[in-house]
């Protein structure tokens, strides 16, 4: 007994070594590329995304299988758009990166992961697709929400993610800054309203998918301000318990995409990733987009999508798959001087948005 | 001199557990905190004070201080009880309630936090009858935040107090009862000195890892600004900022705290050792 | 067993009181896991968890964690006997160490191997170029694990070396055996039911790490998540049923792991008698 006893010591000091060593290697041999027919890619993406890839994926394997005879096997990951940038920018090994906001891919560039001018790369400013910002109510709208003034009233319980943490809630936050902009405000006025709006924020979660759980799991608050795509989906997960209100003015999201040059060159995988990418533009790949409630960048098929009612409320999710709500209008970060000066201003440690949580 | 220091020494093997403690401990602890530390130390003195006082920062300690000293308190209270329980008494269950004291170490963070907030939001099922019976909310506020770390904190008040009391004489206790003690009296003048040093450790312990804790709470806190921002969750989104400056400062500060409350105990606990030692 | 007679009412209302918390605290989130996973028919739930990548999840999981387990064993009953058996400047302070990692923020512990290994440290060029990973891969799940978990083996043992003197293990040293045979013969038969009861410990609470890892493993899908990461990604893609069918796994082998411990524990308890 005692003898076996010292062998199971023995043993197991070996077996640390030889786990450990195995460990390195095989995490290592997983991750290498080009295996024969087999090509191998990684996409990080930011949270939204997980239905719109796993459904784009299979149609570009498909696309890529007819084009070389070669299999792809696309990795993907999931979090919060800044996380994942810093992620990748720390060591993340990732062929594509596809995140909600160009200020991300920013962050991989300036790492010397992607070479400068990414977004000259694709049609649109490297974005294939764009999103919009909506509220998500409960059924019959019972605070009766229609914009954002409404937001600001007394005894409504307003749902949002952090903008600190989340970049769809910056997205959310510059929205209600043109609303209230376009009413002709000055500085002073608005950020007394984005004040009274953050007021009624009950949760103020770090990610977007966090405040839909939020608002829909837990049943807190009485409106969401969400991704276009988030309330959709929330819509067709629980048919018949919410609404989509779509407000008079909203901002145009422009998630971009770019290929991560240092990975792809020592992968050798530049014409997989570029192709990935490119792919993503062409007619059959604007409707995986639009069918998981991206707005497509090809004119022509938003006009399949549009749906052609003037009521900005949505009670349903249209069955023949018309849900592009046209009557809307949207600025876009240009508005704002661009990414980096809008971080400056409003996100930034001791910027308007913390001034807010000051008072 | 080493040369005596080790012939001193009888037992053989000193020079290889040592070397493999020091060599593990270096690589797996001390190099990554002292990186912590090197890429703190190149921020100067004054942005590094600014960064970790900011209100709103200062304002996330306060959170996480408060919320975890209330949860280390209830867990000391409970966790006394519980262990005299276990110690004491013999009853049905018994086994049970000792086999799942450690469930708390054994359950995903996540998970735990997860359904911790489901329980208590105004529509769970703990949730709704304190919101019904009280008006008390507690997902979403630092109450929430306290319930989450004192199902954290409970193994280690329970477990360090246990061996204590099972080791101890109960001629004492039942000399004083006989002598017509009250059992408060005997309670807080006999047993709570001798459990005394590892309640603390327990206390302490749950108290830190309180500090820290981050994959239950940020499910249950609602993570608003100067209410339920609990500091780990602010070095994060330092980091979301790509602010790596901050975040290490901050994370240097709650390292420090952690490591205060380690060497307090680990006096009280060489203390209280050459109290009893003499005593022996 | 000998009860005061005037026991009876304390003795009640402090066993109900202790058994009220516990319900509350820990079973009725455990039955609310278990519940939920069933909410959409045990169908639903046996596809949860036969998942392709819920499958790799729990591969990767316990493969990490008998890693973890067996790293922590070694380096355990080493600094346990160093610590208990020699006395040396510095002993102190080595002990405070082991117990560090139990109090440093799981989120401090994924940014330090960041800041360590990550890309902009010096030494990533160097791992580089020896085809090294030890971010955003299985190395640094390992090693973040391994942190959060490294008090709990030797943790375990210290007390009992401690209360058992070094006596029969000087006496075996005068009469010339070796550390190992010192070890293997006097030593390990006092610890070996602590041992085990500090090693169900480690990997209970290696299975279940979240913060850490979700810091350091990069997300990967099939590839660096583990169980905990998994469920919180099935949480956050809507599949609330899943995801607490997946918990509930994890539930179950953390339940496994405590009835074996219970299972030590008497021994344990017999030993000492």
């Amino acid at each position: 007994m005692k003898k076996r006893l010292g062998k199971v010591m023995a043993f197991v000091a070996v077996s640390i070594m030889i786990m450990s060593v195995t460990g390195g290697c095989e995490a290592a041999k997983e991750d290498s590329t080009g295996d024969g027919d087999v090509m191998q890619m990684t996409n990080v993406s930011y949270d939204p995304t997980r239905e719109l890839y796993a459904n784009y994926n299979e149609v570009f394997k498909d696309h890529w299988k007819e084009k070389t005879g070669q299999t792809v096997e696309i990795t993907q990951s999931h979090g919060g758009s800044s996380k994942q940038a810093l992620e990748v920018a720390n060591g993340l090994e990732a062929d594509v990166v596809t995140f909600a906001l160009e200020g991300d891919i920013d962050v991989v560039a300036d790492a010397g992961l992607i070479e400068p001018g990414f977004t000259s790369e694709f049609e649109h400013a490297s974005s294939p697709y764009t999103s919009t910002i909506v509220f998500l109510v409960r059924k019959d709208n019972p605070k009766d929400i229609k914009d954002w003034d409404d937001l600001t009233k007394d005894g409504i319980g307003v749902i949002t993610p952090s903008p600190k943490t989340s970049g769809g809630a910056r997205w959310n936050y510059l929205a209600a800054w043109y609303y209230f902009e376009k009413q002709g405000m000055s500085e002073e006025e608005i950020i007394e309203n984005i004040t009274k709006l953050y007021k009624n924020v009950l949760v103020l979660d770090s990610g977007a998918r966090g405040s839909t759980t939020t608002f829909t799991e837990n049943g807190q608050g009485d409106v969401l301000i969400a991704w276009e795509n988030e309330a959709f989906l929330s819509m067709k997960e629980n048919p018949g318990e919410y609404e989509i209100v779509v407000p008079s003015v909203s901002i145009l999201c422009q998630p971009t995409v770019a290929v991560v040059d240092e990975i792809v060159d020592e992968r050798g995988t530049r014409e997989l990733a570029t192709e990935y990418l490119s792919y993503l533009y062409s007619d059959e790949a604007q409707r995986v987009e639009a069918e998981n409630y991206y707005r497509p960048s090809d004119t022509d098929i938003i006009e399949e999508y549009a749906y052609d009612t003037s009521d900005n409320v949505i009670t349903e999710v249209p069955e023949d798959g018309k849900w592009i709500i046209t009557n809307i209008e949207m600025t876009d970060i240009e508005h704002f001087g661009g990414w980096p000066a809008a971080i400056d201003k409003h996100f930034n440690d001791g910027a308007l948005f913390d001034q807010i949580y000051e008072n | 001199m080493m040369n005596k220091k080790a012939y001193k020494r009888i037992i053989p093997g000193f020079g290889l557990s040592f070397g493999i403690t020091l060599l593990y401990l270096g690589f797996i602890v001390i190099i990554p905190l002292c990186s912590l530390v090197i890429f703190t130390a190149g921020i100067s003195p004054g942005v590094f004070l600014e960064t970790v006082t900011r209100p709103r920062v200062l304002s996330s300690y306060m959170v996480s201080f408060s919320t975890a000293l209330a949860a280390a308190v209830v867990d000391a209270v409970m966790g006394v009880i519980i262990a005299w329980v276990l110690v004491r008494y013999q009853f049905p269950g018994k086994k049970l309630m000792n086999g799942i004291i450690e469930l708390p170490f054994a359950l995903p963070t996540a998970v735990a936090g997860i359904s911790l907030t489901h329980l208590t939001t105004d529509k769970g099922w703990i949730g709704k009858m304190f919101h019904d019976a009280f008006g008390i909310d507690i997902a979403y506020t630092r109450l929430g935040i306290t319930v989450a770390l004192v199902f954290i904190g409970i193994p280690f008040v329970v477990r360090s107090v246990e061996p204590v009391l099972e080791k101890m004489d109960r001629g004492v206790e039942e000399a004083a009862d006989m002598l017509g003690a009250g059992r408060t009296k005997i309670f807080f003048d006999i047993i709570l000195p001798e459990i005394a040093p590892a309640l603390f450790s327990g206390f302490s312990l749950s108290f830190a890892r309180g500090l820290g804790e981050y994959g239950s709470v940020v499910f249950i806190a609602g993570n608003k600004p100067y209410e339920t921002e609990i500091a780990p969750l602010m070095i994060l989104s330092q980091l979301q900022e790509y602010d790596y400056t901050s975040a290490t400062a901050i994370a240097l500060v709650m390292l420090i705290a952690a490591f205060i409350i380690l060497l307090i105990n680990s006096y009280i606990q060489s203390r209280s050792a050459k109290i009893t030692g003499g005593m022996a | 067993m000998r009860v005061r007679k005037n026991d009876g009412p304390v003795k009640w209302v402090l066993i109900t009181i202790s058994a009220l918390f516990l319900f509350v605290m820990l079973i009725l989130p455990l039955i609310y896991v278990i519940v939920t996973s069933f909410k959409d028919g045990v169908q639903y739930f046996v596809n949860a968890i036969t998942d392709e990548y819920a499958k790799k999840a729990l591969i990767l999981t316990v493969w990490v964690t008998a890693i973890t387990v067996i790293c922590n064993t070694v380096f355990g009953i080493f600094a346990a006997w160093c610590l208990t058996r020699y006395s040396f400047k510095g002993k102190k302070r080595i002990s405070a160490l082991i117990d560090l990692p139990v109090t440093v923020s799981p989120i401090i512990v994924g940014l330090i191997y960041v800041l360590t290994y990550g890309r902009q440290s010096a030494v990533y060029p160097i791992l580089k170029n020896l085809d090294i990973k030890i971010i955003f891969a299985v190395p640094g799940i390992v090693l973040a694990t391994v942190f959060v978990t490294l008090p709990f083996v030797a943790r375990e043992i210290i007390p009992v070396l401690n209360a058992k003197g070094t006596e029969e293990e000087e006496a075996a040293a005068l009469m010339g055996a070796s550390g190992f045979r010192i070890f293997k013969d006097i030593t390990f038969p006092h610890i070996k039911w602590s041992l085990l009861y500090g090693i169900v410990l480690c990997a209970a609470r290696a299975m279940g790490e979240f913060g850490a890892v979700s810091v350091i493993s990069g997300h990967l899908r099939g590839k660096t998540n583990t169980l905990p990461l998994y469920i919180e990604l099935l949480y956050q893609g809507y599949d609330f049923t899943g995801a607490f069918a997946v918990s509930s796994v994890l539930v179950i082998m953390a339940v496994c792991i405590l009835i074996l411990r219970s299972i030590f524990e008497k021994n344990l308890i017999k030993n000492k008698d």
